[in-house]
This record gives C-alpha cells, structure tokens and sequence, in this order.
C-alpha cells in the first residue's frame, strides 16, 4: 500500500474513465488523494462518476480530432497542470469482432481513430503541460493502455490488435525521442479483465476467469509511482 | 506544417540585430545555433484560452461578440476585464466593427451555454468587467464548448485552439498567443540542450495586442499576471551569477521577469503582476536579449524593445524589415534583438 504523500497534488487525466479499468483507476486515483480529470462520451455517466469522485469528468470523445484541444485545456485548468496522462478509452473495431477481410474499412479507422490517433493527438496536446511538469522536478509520464491483442496474431482481433500494435511502437519511439525533456512514455498490458469491453468483444467468455478492473487498476498506479520521480511535498500549481 | 495563410512556418525567417548594431537575414531554423553554451532561453509557455464569444446581449436582444482580455482576480477565475464588439464577423478589421449594444451594470449577457453578467461599465464604450455565472470548471466546460480563438481578418480561414497553442503550450491562461513562441519547437529545443544552451519557461497570461481603437490601444497592455516556478528562478539566477546571458521568447517574457527582478538581476519565484510600460528608460535587470515578432511604432511591444535598442537602431531595422518583406502579423516572421553572438559574420548582414 502507498503512502498518501505519493499521490499528494500528483495530477492525473485519465481518459475512458467512466467503464471498467478507467473507472477503476478514476476511483482509486483520488480515493488516494490526487487530482484526478477524466474523459468519457456520455454526459450522464462523466456526471455520475465526477460526483462519486470527485474527479473533474469532461465529456468528449477521443475519437473526434476537433475534441482535443478542448479537452487538454479543460484537463489542464481544471487540474492546475498535468504529470500523468493514462490513455485508456479504447476502441473495438467491428461489434461483433470480424475476420479482418469482412472488416469495414470505416470499421478499421474507427479504431485507429480512437486507440492510435486519439492517444497521440491528446498526448500532443498534453506535451507542453508534460514538460512542464518535468522542468518543475514533478516527473511527467503517459501510460497507453495496450493489449496482448498488440502482440499475438488473434483472429478476430484484427482492427483492435493492429491499432493497439501501432500504438504500442509509437509509445516506444516517442519515449526513446521524449527521454531528454524528462517525459516518459509507457505501453502497459493489464491483461484480460472482466470489463463492458470485454463483454461486448466474447459475450460468452467465462467471468470468473477473467481479471477484476481494481485489481488491474492497482497494478498500473503501482507502475507509475516507480516510473515517476519519488515524490516529496509537490509545490502547489498556484495559478488560477 | 502550414500556416494558417497558407505558409510554411518551416520556411519563417529571422531578422538578427547584434549588440553592436550588425543585422542580417536568416531562416528561423538557425535559432537551433545561435545561442551561446550556458545562455538560458525563457519562454512563455501559457496556452491560448478561446476568448472569443459570440451571443446575445439580453436585455436588447442584440448581437454581442465578448472578447476576454483579462483577469480581473486569479481568486475567481470566473471574473474578467472583456472588450465588447457589436455584430461582425472575424473577416471584418477590428477597427471597423460596430460598437456594442448599449451596456449597463447588471445587464445579462448569453454567449452559447454560458451566461455572464456585466459588473461594472469602464471608461470606455467597448470595456467592461463581466462575471460568469456557475464554477470554474463550468465555465471552463463552456468555453471548451463554444469559445473560438481571438482571429484575426488576414487569417482567411477561423483559428482553431490548435492554431493558438504554441508547442510548448501547457496551461491556458493567455488571452492571444504569445506568438514569439511559434519559433519553438522540439527539435530546436533538443539542439539547444546538445549544445549546452539552457531551455525554462515561465508562464504569463499574454492579452490582447490591439482592439483597433487608438484610445483602448494606448492602454495595452493591460495588467497581466504571471507565475515564475521556483526552478525557472533559481535557473535565471544561476545564469546571471555566472555571467550567461537570458534570451527571451516574446516580450510576455520580458514583462514578466522584469515585473519580478530583484536589482542584482535575480528574480522572485511564484506568483506576481506585471503593471506599466516597459519602453526606453525601463532599466532592464535580467533580460539580455528579445525574440519577438515585425512590430511597428506606437504598439506597446515597439515602445517595449526601446528597452533594448536606440531609436535610431529600430528606425534601421524597420526599414530593413519593411524592404525584405518580412511578414507582420502573429504567425509572421521573428526579430531577435541585442544578440551577443557574430552570428551575422558571414550572412547577409546590413
């Protein structure tokens, strides 16, 4: 168990954070005590979620280019900056999951819209913010939640498995790039979890197998505390 | 990346005015080279808040467009001094819009999902000081929603936020870009840590750099508050203990370093205000040299490099300027003034 000084004025976006793994790092995030923004599409449910929370909830949707920005100001003003950036929201391709030869092509850019372009647009966006965060001494990191749909050749998996292999080798060139700005780029595989996702991908899978979100959720914070710097009192942010 | 006029920003130039008076023409690529080992750079790294609004003004029913141009208190961040426009377009010049409707205190005003309400009429038909209603966060959901860039009639196609936010853009808390910081981006930000050159930033709400009325013009710029991080401090320190020099990225850098100057040259970490005009007998304490954009006499940033130039000096350089062609507006070509480098010898100097 952490220390509650780790997570003291540590400032994190989260996006997806309305649903499973999101959710779950949302609610254990400020339930430690950091500053948390999250982002999901459904107005109802960032209201819901903000208000168990206490986390800033933006609604907006990855997916769309013109969501950016006004995402990344809202997460920044909100949060008085950013140190941590956990892309998340993800998504599946073709519902029901299809062979890839009957795979829209709409189908295919819908996914790389959301899990390889809306991560790298946010994160973009984020960059200043980021740098900030690290010339300040407070480590700036993004963690891209990926798969192991990234690596192994599953059938069926074919616009997911792509778009989060494609994500999967931008983190890792951007954080060879980003290194001397003290920015930190991370692919994490939470592993197979009993999420809505999940469910809508194998509607048949046996629950009981799968991972539990809060537990997935632990082990990446876990993760991001040893790849941040160790953590004294943080300055306050101070602007407005 | 193109430019919003169709430019390249790739292809910017850059006017170099050494010290001694040497000036010469270069690609703005070649910032990457220029600085000394151990000089120290400081930009402004506030992102651009969408602050422009267009709306309704209640009472008459009238078209309003509001232009945020300042804080009013960073206590309240839901308080600003605005600059208020009658109908037009973004196509039409500043100076050619309409005045206002009639404003009085108390008097609603709805712009999109947001509603604000004027608290106070100033001295001046366009100014005033309006309050949203709701929180912070809110307001912030409503600008993201429908607040656009400030633009500008020569930019033919409307801003986006992505248009305004410079590369190291990190908090929004200016009014206009701090456009000096187009220069930058992270490449040129890696040669300079190759070459041991020093890279911090501060942040400083930039605010609006013309209203197209001479009498508001003549009050700019207003008030603008700033927030320097302690290791940005201790780095300018640093640097002027051993003798380095501090290159600023845009004249919100100099109004900002100097509003916080102790008279050996240190500065004041934290949070602060910068008041008054920086022009010819201001006594620069920390700022060595300036990289701003074509400015011309009578704007507050030309009576700001007064600072750093003679009268005679920028009478030169704007007849340089004007003769190369060199493009005016904010996402135009960059000057870089009082250089301490021979980095004309060899170039096409003047």
């Amino acid at each position: 168990m952490q220390t509650n000084i780790d997570f003291q004025g540590l400032r994190v976006a989260v996006t997806g954070g309305t649903s499973g793994l999101g959710l779950a790092l949302v609610r254990q995030l400020t339930g430690k005590g950091a500053r948390v923004a999250f982002v999901a599409r459904t107005a109802a449910n960032v209201e819901r979620v903000a208000a168990e929370t206490g986390a800033h909830g933006i609604v907006a949707d990855i997916g769309k280019k013109d969501d950016i920005y006004p995402i990344a100001m809202q997460v920044t003003a909100n949060l008085e900056g950013v140190d941590v950036l956990i892309n998340n929201a993800s998504s599946l391709g073709p519902v029901p999951l299809a062979l890839l030869a009957d795979t829209e092509c709409e189908e295919l850019e819908a996914a790389l819209a959301v899990n390889l372009l809306g991560a790298f647009r946010l994160t973009k966006a984020l960059f200043g913010a980021l740098a900030a965060s690290a010339r300040e001494g407070r480590g700036a990191l993004v963690i891209n939640i990926s798969s192991d749909a990234a690596v192994n050749a599953y059938p069926d998996w074919g616009a997911y498995g792509a778009s989060k292999a494609a994500l999967s080798h931008l983190t890792a060139i951007w954080d060879e790039e980003a290194k001397a700005d003290g920015i930190r780029l991370l692919t994490l595989d939470p592993g197979d979890m009993d999420t809505p996702l999940h469910a809508l991908a194998l509607p048949d899978a046996d629950r009981s197998s799968l991972k539990a979100p809060e537990l997935a959720a632990a082990e990446i914070i876990e993760k991001m505390l040893n790849a941040l710097p160790a953590r004294t009192a943080l300055p306050a942010g101070g602007l407005v | 990346m193109t430019n919003e006029d169709g430019s390249d920003r790739r292809l910017a130039r850059l006017f170099v005015v050494e010290a001694d008076g040497m000036m010469c023409d270069l690609p703005r690529t070649r910032l990457a080279t220029l600085f000394n080992p151990g000089d120290l750079v400081v930009a402004n790294d506030a992102a651009t808040l969408p602050a422009s609004l267009h709306g309704t003004h209640v009472p008459s029913g009238k078209a309003i467009e509001i232009r945020l141009a300042g804080w009013l208190s960073l206590s309240d961040p839901t308080r600003f001094v605005a600059i208020a426009f009658g109908l037009g377009g973004h196509r039409t010049r500043t100076e050619d819009r309409l005045p206002p409707p009639a404003l009085s205190t108390g008097d609603r005003l709805r712009l999109g999902p947001l509603e604000a309400v004027v608290e106070r009429l100033l001295d001046h038909p366009r100014l005033l000081e309006l309050r949203f209603k709701g929180n912070r966060a809110t307001m912030l959901a409503g600008l993201a929603q429908h607040g656009r860039p400030i633009q500008y009639a020569h930019v033919p196609e409307p801003l986006a936020l992505w248009d305004v936010w410079t590369k190291i853009a990190a908090r929004p808390f200016a009014f206009e870009a701090p456009s000096a910081g187009f220069a930058l981006d992270w490449r040129t930000l890696q040669a300079w840590r190759q070459r041991d050159v020093g890279f911090t930033a501060i942040t400083h709400a930039a605010g609006i750099s013309s209203t197209g009325d001479p009498v508001l013009d003549s009050r700019l710029p207003f008030d603008e508050p700033y927030r320097i991080p302690e290791r940005t401090a201790e780095e300018v320190t640093r640097a002027k203990l051993r003798g380095s020099r501090i290159i600023a990225i845009g004249t919100s850098v100099v109004r900002a370093l100097e509003a916080a100057a102790n008279p050996d040259g240190s500065v004041r970490p934290g949070n602060g205000t910068a008041t008054g005009r920086i022009a010819q007998d201001t006594p620069l304490r920390v700022v060595d040299a300036v990289l701003t954009g074509v400015h011309e006499p009578g704007e507050s940033h030309f009576e700001l490099l007064r600072a750093f130039a003679d009268d005679a000096l920028l009478a030169k350089v704007s007849t340089a300027l004007t003769a190369s062609r060199y493009r005016t507006h904010e996402f135009g070509d960059s000057v870089l003034y009082n250089l301490l480098a021979a980095a004309c010898v060899g170039a096409n100097g003047t």
